[in-house]
């Protein structure tokens, strides 16, 4: 790895030789080449942010024109004491544990497999990679179909290998089975992101530190666990620290294959907060959901890349 | 050990793990085939059990996809001329006429519109505050690219709300112009931050010899580094692309009509009396494929694109 977002910051620039140059000096050509870039994301981004966090604190509604009254931390609390809430809360956090869980297992042993250079490898990881690039509410809308009891794909394959009965069950219409639809289909697009990193990570071990190992007769069991391992884990981290924020996010396909039902049991916290806003139109309080979700998220990936760091370090 | 270096995996362990890989990347396709076959099945077949594999290909799906169709009444039928084309012959067989285009392709449209179109302005503005990033000492610039990295953390869902209220107020809502700028700040920190990148792998000799042969920094900038760059922003272009096409939570919430593109769209189509997955399948197809041929044309930049430049190869 040539570097994290973390190191890339830091890097230092290479040294200016303005002093020569005709026309604008360099210091006026650098603020016209980044204004309109910041000047364009403090509109669609920060503006709407602090538009958010004035929200949050109103009862404002948007689908009405009455006046808008200050009503303090009311949103907050009520979020926090709301039970759905914390159901959301809890569908996220399982969905995001197992999901990154599968990804990781499979994603790293595909990549340790695709390591071992075998003729073709090339052809192979971009046909396993095909999945992630697609529009996952395309995609997901499409599952719903190879999940159908009877006639769906899915089904038929498990009751082809299994010999349950394919009609007798449906993973999206199952309250003890939709969560796990949505990891599937999770899983099944995002594992080559993971595959690709650990790739790198396998990719960027010298054969000679091997080559040691092999002169001191470590065994290849003990040369994955002491070498590989350590090695590859900055790079496993990273794709964690990904996966976690946009699965944080998570909307687009769940929406599509599950609409976050049966029940609310598929409700992530971003269709909690999509229901709130624009169906139930109760602006401010979503406003207040937006403002903790970003915090969460903002805080645990701040805590996280500490740690990414440490393990880098070492 | 067989073979000349002792890290060289033996024919064994390459054969076994070809053959595990392989499996893996022929179940994995297995849903992007169907949705491709899918598309080409008659609506009966397509919801046969069992799933039929092999089947008499229809272009069923891609007729009920492109135009909208009414059902041949009994006071109707006797009075119809005969079908003159192809596609109205195919719904005729299906008891149908054709009625007018579908809304599909308009919104195929939207989405190359929109995705044009913030592409172009994402790059534009990227390559110059990537150039800026990567060869000038600007204060506070660490600040400035993490700020740029940390917009896209929020979730879609909590950037819509102020957004769906600032577009209300300004008459942006379901318009092309509000779609495209809002994509292009979404792509803007992916542009710089993979763009700086490639231009950071640029020599800084090159420019230097330049400046010294008497060109500003506007031509040093065109005409050496922006030919050096070129792969780079072009790969850069096609990850920014592909997010605008693939993009949904914005484009359900910020547009209804007009302005809406592919993805909000294609869930929605149905045919007359249920869901017409043979259409929706042949939507999919036509949507997917593209992104499917840049992914492979993309592949040694893939990892860098989808780490925003944090992991190259």
């Amino acid at each position: 790895m040539s570097s994290n977002p973390i190191d890339k910051i830091a890097r230092a620039t290479p040294p200016s030789i303005a002093k020569h140059v005709r026309g604008f000096s360099d210091r006026t050509i650098a603020w016209l080449f980044v204004g309109p870039s910041i000047v364009l994301l403090l509109a669609v981004n920060i503006f709407p942010l602090i538009w958010t966090i004035n929200l949050s604190f109103t009862n404002f509604r948007a689908n009405r024109s009455r006046d808008v009254e200050y009503i303090g931390l009311q949103n907050y609390e009520r979020i926090l004491t709301d039970s759905d809430t914390w159901q959301s809360m809890q569908a996220t956090a399982h969905f995001l544990f197992w999901t990154i869980f599968f990804q990781v297992l499979i994603g790293f042993a595909l990549a340790y497999l695709i390591n071992k250079k075998f003729k073709g490898n090339d052809l192979w990881t971009t046909i396993i990679v095909l999945p992630m690039m697609l529009s996952p509410a395309v995609v997901g809308n499409f599952w719903t179909f190879l999940y159908q009891p009877q006639i769906g794909l899915f089904n038929y394959v498990v009751e082809f290998f299994s010999g349950v009965d394919a009609s007798s069950f449906s993973m999206i219409g199952s309250v003890n089975l939709a969560p796990w639809s949505i990891v599937i289909v999770d899983t099944w697009m995002w594992t080559p992101f993971v595959m690709l990193i650990c790739l790198a990570g396998l990719r960027s071990i010298p054969d000679s530190i091997y080559e040691a190992a092999e002169c001191d007769r470590a065994s290849k069991w003990r040369q994955f666990w002491t070498l590989t391992i350590p090695m590859v884990l900055p790079f496993l981290m990273l794709a964690v620290l990904f996966r976690g924020i946009e699965n944080f996010k998570m909307f687009d396909l769940v929406v599509q294959l599950t609409g976050g039902g049966p029940g609310s049991i598929t409700t992530l916290t971003s269709i909690d907060l999509k229901r709130e806003a624009f169906e139930k139109w109760r602006t401010g309080y979503a406003s207040a959901y937006a403002v903790i979700l970003f915090v969460t998220v903002f805080g645990l990936a701040s805590i996280y890349v500490k740690a990414l760091n440490k393990v880098k370090e070492r | 050990m067989s073979g000349f270096s002792v890290t060289e995996p033996s024919k064994r362990q390459k054969w076994i793990s070809g053959l595990l890989v392989i499996s893996y990347a022929l179940i994995t396709i297995m849903p992007l085939l169907w949705i491709i076959g899918t598309g080409f099945k008659s609506p009966e077949d397509a919801i046969s059990y069992p799933p039929k594999v092999i089947f008499e290909p229809s272009l069923e799906g891609y007729v009920n996809l492109f135009t909208t169709r009414t059902r041949i009444t009994a006071s109707m039928e006797g009075n119809l001329p005969p079908p003159d084309t192809w596609y109205e012959q195919i719904a005729r067989n299906s008891g149908t006429i054709i009625s007018g285009p579908s809304r599909y392709g308009q919104r195929f449209l939207n989405s190359v519109i929109i995705g044009f179109g913030s592409t172009f302005l994402a790059i534009f503005f990227g390559t110059l505050a990537a150039y800026a990033f990567s060869r000038f000492k600007i204060p506070i610039k660490d600040d400035l690219l993490f700020f740029i990295l940390s917009t896209r953390m929020m979730p879609p869902i909590a950037v819509a709300i102020p957004m769906f209220l600032m577009f209300r107020q300004l008459g942006l809502n379901d318009t092309h112009l509000g779609m495209i700028l809002l994509y292009t700040a979404v792509n803007l920190s992916l542009s710089v931050w993979l763009l700086k990148g490639f231009i950071d792998e640029i020599p800084f000799e090159y420019e230097e010899a330049a400046l010294i042969d008497g060109y500003s920094r506007f031509q040093a900038f065109y005409k050496v580094v922006l030919p050096q760059a070129a792969t780079g922003i072009a790969s850069t272009a096609i990850f920014c692309l592909i997010f605008a096409w693939n993009e949904y939570a914005f484009a359900v919430l910020l547009t209804s009509g007009d302005a809406q593109t592919a993805p909000p769209f294609i869930p929605t189509i149905i045919g007359v009396g249920g869901k017409d997955w043979p259409a929706v399948a042949a939507g999919a197809t036509i949507f997917l494929i593209p992104v499917m041929i840049f992914t492979i044309l993309l592949r040694k930049h893939l990892l860098r694109g989808i780490t925003f430049g944090a992991v190259r190869k």
